[in-house]
């Protein structure tokens, strides 16, 4: 059964489409991301899926309910998620534990307040007051805050921006922890590099529209497009692109009776492959 | 599956953390508290006149600043802390979960109740000691304070809660509350006699609760003589009351209707 079910989603502000048709459907248990530039619409997506927006039109289901909604059954879809917004900087005069603990008091079947502070690896700073973190420690809590209520479904919404690298393969752990766990995952990043560590499946949105829906792996076709082969003969490089690179190299060893000079057999990179589709969605040659 | 906490019970936590919260603003404290007293001072100290028999200024000042008191830490401290939990994200964190706005409320109303009470003590404490202020003895006048106490506090915390939405920023908020409350205090008899302000302030001030606060705890700590000094040479409890409700109702349907947890 898919968590989010969403239909030909629209919402502008003014004269500015933010979501422009967008379509989803996500899987339980999946980490599914939603990468792009910046403005390209995928915090309004998001929060349109946690209820904090309306949208103009289209369909949406999360976990079968309408998330915009604000009657009977509004409480208990949100105590179903949990969501981890851009970076905030509230409630910086309680300590890591007491934060932690209160929010455990608005949810039905809350997790272990101090095993969750172990989670995000707060344990040693469970007696500092929250405006004394770091930034990629106060990340941590935000995420804390997030799955204290023990969600079927958590929103991470461009949770490492200004990590460091190691701060960010750490944060990384922790998600999958949380996915090894069985909870459905949703996360916006601009960090493709995040993307294709971390998600299942990824969506690049570019101007409010969905580009292309797929794996890291497959995404633009990455799996099957042509290989580059290179080399070099009297002097100059040479460039062939070919879906069967192997037959190329066979027909070069022919030619060179020794080494082939300054081989090279390529596929695309994530980074071409994403650069290409956001630079033919705008209309750039690049 | 569990049920989720009663709305009461999820308010209670809210009130508890927020007094928590207030307590470690140390410059927060200190200002709403204190400085209420620290006025007290230097008025008592100017102005040592009798305004009429029997009844020095600094005791009618008293009662002025119980009631700006109540403003300070209900309409104002809601008007400016309010704007600031919608920029830094606060409200909108808690609007992501199952706690309803109602708990919220209740929260910060435990808070500034319990300000309000802290500081009507202080004030009080201060007033018997330094100003020859006298407790009355009639457990009617008691009443009569609690029931201000209560109406004066719900007014001051709804109202604070409803303008919270005219200030554009946290940052701004203060610049826009603060001379709201500056002028009340002027127009409402805090600062002056109320009887020697020009007619069209008195009138004025008799649209907003912050007068009808003033002669109200006139009413429970002045002698009973005084009355007579008043505008309608009588306290006017029973409108006095009216007056308060109303406008704690008010304030409670206009947060009620406006009340926004981020700005969209």
């Amino acid at each position: 059964m898919s968590v989010i079910e969403v239909r030909n989603l629209h919402k502008n502000y003014g004269p500015l489409q933010a979501v422009d048709g967008v379509d989803l459907t996500i899987e339980r248990g999946e980490i599914f991301a939603i990468l792009g530039p910046n403005g390209a619409g995928k915090t309004t997506t998001v929060e349109i899926l946690e209820g904090f927006r309306t949208r103009n039109s289209g369909e949406v289901k999360v976990l079968d309910f309408d998330p915009q909604f604000k009657g009977k059954g509004a409480r208990d879809f949100r105590d179903r998620i949990g969501i981890v917004l851009q970076a905030t900087s509230d409630a910086g005069d309680l300590t890591v534990a007491e934060t932690i603990h209160h929010y455990a008091g608005y949810y039905s079947d809350p997790r272990d307040a101090n095993e969750v502070i172990d989670a995000i690896g707060l344990g040693d700073k469970k007696k500092d007051l929250v405006h004394t973190l770091s930034g990629g420690q106060r990340r941590r809590l935000d995420v804390g805050l997030g799955i204290i209520g023990n969600p079927e479904l958590l929103f991470l919404d461009e949770p490492t921006t200004g990590f460091d690298p190691e701060a960010r393969h750490d944060f990384w752990d922790l998600i999958r922890g949380l996915r090894d766990l069985g909870t459905t995952i949703v996360l916006t990043t601009h960090y493709l590099e995040e993307a294709e560590a971390l998600a299942d499946r990824v969506a690049v949105i570019n101007k409010g529209k969905i580009l292309e829906i797929g794996t890291p792996a497959n995404l633009g076709d990455r799996a099957t497009s042509l290989a580059r082969v290179q080399w070099e003969s009297a002097g100059t490089m040479h460039e062939q692109f070919t879906d069967k690179p192997t037959a190329v190299i066979a027909k070069l060893m022919h030619e060179f009776t020794d080494e082939i000079p300054k081989l090279t057999v390529s596929r695309a990179t994530l980074e071409d492959i994403y650069l290409q589709m956001i630079g033919e969605a705008t209309g750039d040659t690049k | 599956m569990n049920k989720l906490p009663s709305t009461v019970k999820m308010g209670w936590r809210r009130g508890k953390i927020e007094i928590r919260q207030f307590l470690r603003q140390r410059e927060s404290v200190v200002f709403t508290l204190l400085f209420p007293l620290i006025l007290m001072a230097i008025f008592g100290s100017v102005f040592k006149g009798e305004i009429a028999h029997g009844v020095k200024f600094s005791q009618y000042f008293l009662a002025g600043m119980i009631a700006s008191g109540m403003i300070n830490s209900g309409f104002q401290q809601l008007a400016i802390n309010i704007p600031m939990e919608r920029d830094d994200g606060s409200l909108k964190r808690l609007r992501g979960t199952p706690m309803p706005a109602t708990s919220y409320f209740i929260g910060k109303l435990i808070m500034v109740l319990a300000s309000i009470t802290f500081q009507v003590i202080l004030l009080l404490i201060g007033g018997v000691l330094f100003f020859g202020v006298h407790l009355p003895t009639s457990p009617n006048k008691w009443f009569i304070f609690s029931l201000i106490m209560i109406l004066g506090t719900g007014g001051s915390a709804s109202l604070g809660v409803a303008f919270s939405i005219v200030p554009k920023s946290g940052r701004g908020a203060s610049a826009i509350v603060t001379p709201v409350i500056i002028i009340m205090q002027f127009f409402s008899g805090v600062f002056f006699v109320f009887t020697q302000l020009p007619k069209w302030m008195q009138d004025f001030a008799s649209v907003f609760p912050l007068k009808w606060l003033c002669q109200g705890i006139r009413s429970v700590f002045l002698p009973d003589a005084f009355a007579q000094s008043e505008v309608a040479h009588s306290w006017e409890t029973g409108r006095i009351l009216l007056v308060l409700a109303i406008w704690f109702i008010v304030g409670l349907v206009i947060s009620i209707r406006t009340f926004k947890w981020n700005r969209e």
